[in-house]
């Protein structure tokens, strides 16, 4: 597999061999376009680019084209497209690996990017995720005048005692612990990245 | 009695805490001992792992050390976090170099990781663990009449064969029967319901949840049973959305499937925090609770 032919080490490989050095994304190259992956997926239909379509872009070298399109982003992490691929890809992981990439080179700006990103920040400060906190959060950061629409919702939530005010809490050293592992591997990804 | 490391998870902890009490509470009738994990964090589910693959990782890896610690095998009732730990957990055998950064990363905050730690899924374990003679002689309340749609919703089942079939599960099925009930056909059970992408993404998830709840209705169920806290708030909360939207009149209780078991061993329904049910559950259970 390591072995190069002449013609992947063309300047429009650089974007597929990215793609292929994350973990979960090394098969990408063995897509057959056979569009199992497609028929599987649930939010096809809402998608710029089809998976299916996506993985041959990627081939090509249309890395603008693919990581500004809002594909990846409407995925829902089902797995039924890695269940079934015929070849052994995981086009979820692949569609995971497009939003880190874009997310990286800040090349979108979607609903679910600030989403991830407001779910990212509430780990890194208080170890979980609370819903309270995060719709609050997202909301706040997207659209807040969504957030009115939004509002029946989280009373319905709190009328029906699902919406707690004070989460579950680490202990302070634990939130440390957890701070310090997730600092630490911020650093790795990053000399990764320079290498 | 047998023990189990429990991982509640953060919805478990806030919107499906009925899920929480449920689990604790037929557990505790069927003889097993769900130990809290101490000091757990966030799993590093879908939202963490779309932007930061090794940061997810370690997440959940640090969850699994603090595990292995106990010896026990580890239980957590939310799809996300089952799958989200088999992923790290297989993802650092499979990637060396990935599990050499995991390791540093862990080695900061004092812990390691070995991969011993045996990860299980609720249903798995009720389904799988405890003999379904048992749970039919537990029965106090039989749920004879009763139709249910069993709804596994998608990661719980996924990517890899795990204890059932990735399209087409049969373990909720069987655990349904032996409570007396009849479960539904439901050929879209092992379908996403969108999980947190709804907050993003409410128009297209609202098809997805129109599409489920039509199938389940159509099929003929009284109720839905559902293994995942997602889904069950999917379907619950957006209920009255997906009615406006398509203009439907559905009006079906999304359970867990724990309530349902817990309502078939006797237990009280505010104990299975069944009044969280945001589309009332009273009715449809009127006659199978005890007074």
């Amino acid at each position: 597999m390591n072995t190069k032919t002449k013609a992947e080490t063309q300047p429009e490989d650089a974007f597929i061999d990215e793609i292929c050095a994350y973990p979960g994304g090394e098969a990408v190259r063995l897509c057959m376009q056979c569009g199992t992956c497609t028929a599987s997926c649930a939010n096809a239909s809402k998608m710029d680019y089809s998976v299916r379509e996506l993985i041959g872009m990627s081939r090509a070298g249309l890395k603008k084209e693919v990581l500004s399109s809002n594909s990846s982003w409407l995925c829902l992490s089902c797995y039924l497209c890695t269940v079934r691929c015929p070849r052994g890809i995981r086009p979820t992981e692949f569609m995971h690996i497009l939003d880190t990439i874009a997310n990286r080179e800040g090349m979108v700006n979607t609903r679910t990017l600030i989403l991830y990103r407001s779910f990212v920040g509430l780990v890194h400060s208080m170890g979980t995720a609370p819903a309270l906190y995060l719709m609050t959060l997202f909301y706040l950061r997207s659209n807040p005048f969504r957030a009115v629409k939004m509002m029946p919702l989280a009373v319905n939530l709190l009328r029906h005692k699902r919406l707690p005010i004070r989460p579950h809490r680490l202990k302070p050293e634990a939130q440390r612990q957890l701070k310090t592992i997730l600092a630490k591997a911020k650093t790795l990804e990053e000399s990764h990245e320079t290498v | 009695m047998k023990q189990y490391s429990y991982y509640p998870s953060c919805c478990l902890h806030g919107d499906a805490v009925a899920y929480d009490l449920s689990t604790r509470a037929v557990a505790k009738s069927l003889d097993i001992e769900l130990l809290e994990l101490d000091q757990w964090n966030c799993c590093g589910s879908t939202p963490f792992t779309g932007i930061d693959q090794l940061g997810a990782i370690c997440c959940a890896t640090r969850n699994l050390a603090l595990a292995e610690k106990t010896g026990l095998e580890m239980v957590t009732c939310c799809s996300d976090c089952y799958l989200m730990f088999k992923k790290a957990d297989s993802f650092l055998k499979e990637y060396p170099k990935l599990k050499a950064n995991v390791d540093e990363a862990l080695a900061a905050g004092g812990l390691e990781y070995h991969g011993t730690v045996k990860i299980r899924h609720i249903l798995d374990v009720f389904a799988n663990d405890v003999d379904s003679n048992l749970i039919s002689s537990k029965v106090k309340k039989n749920l004879a009449g009763l139709k249910v749609a069993p709804y596994y919703g998608c990661q719980v089942v996924r990517p890899k064969p795990g204890f059932d079939h990735p399209e087409f599960p049969q373990s909720l099925e069987r655990l349904i029967k032996s409570l007396g009930a009849e479960p539904t056909p439901f050929p879209i059970k092992t379908r996403c319901c969108g999980g947190s992408t709804i907050l993003a993404e409410t128009d297209a998830c609202l098809e997805l949840l129109h599409k489920i709840l039509k199938s389940a209705v159509s099929n003929g169920a009284n109720c839905v049973a559902t293994v995942c806290a997602f889904c069950q708030l999917n379907l619950d909360l957006y209920q009255s959305w997906v009615n406006r939207k398509f203009k439907t009149n559905i009006n079906i209780p999304i359970l867990f499937f724990t309530q349902l078991m817990g309502v078939a061993l006797g237990l009280g329904y505010e104990e299975l925090g069944l009044e969280r049910g945001i589309v009332p559950t009273k009715k449809v259970l009127a006659s199978y609770l005890s007074a």
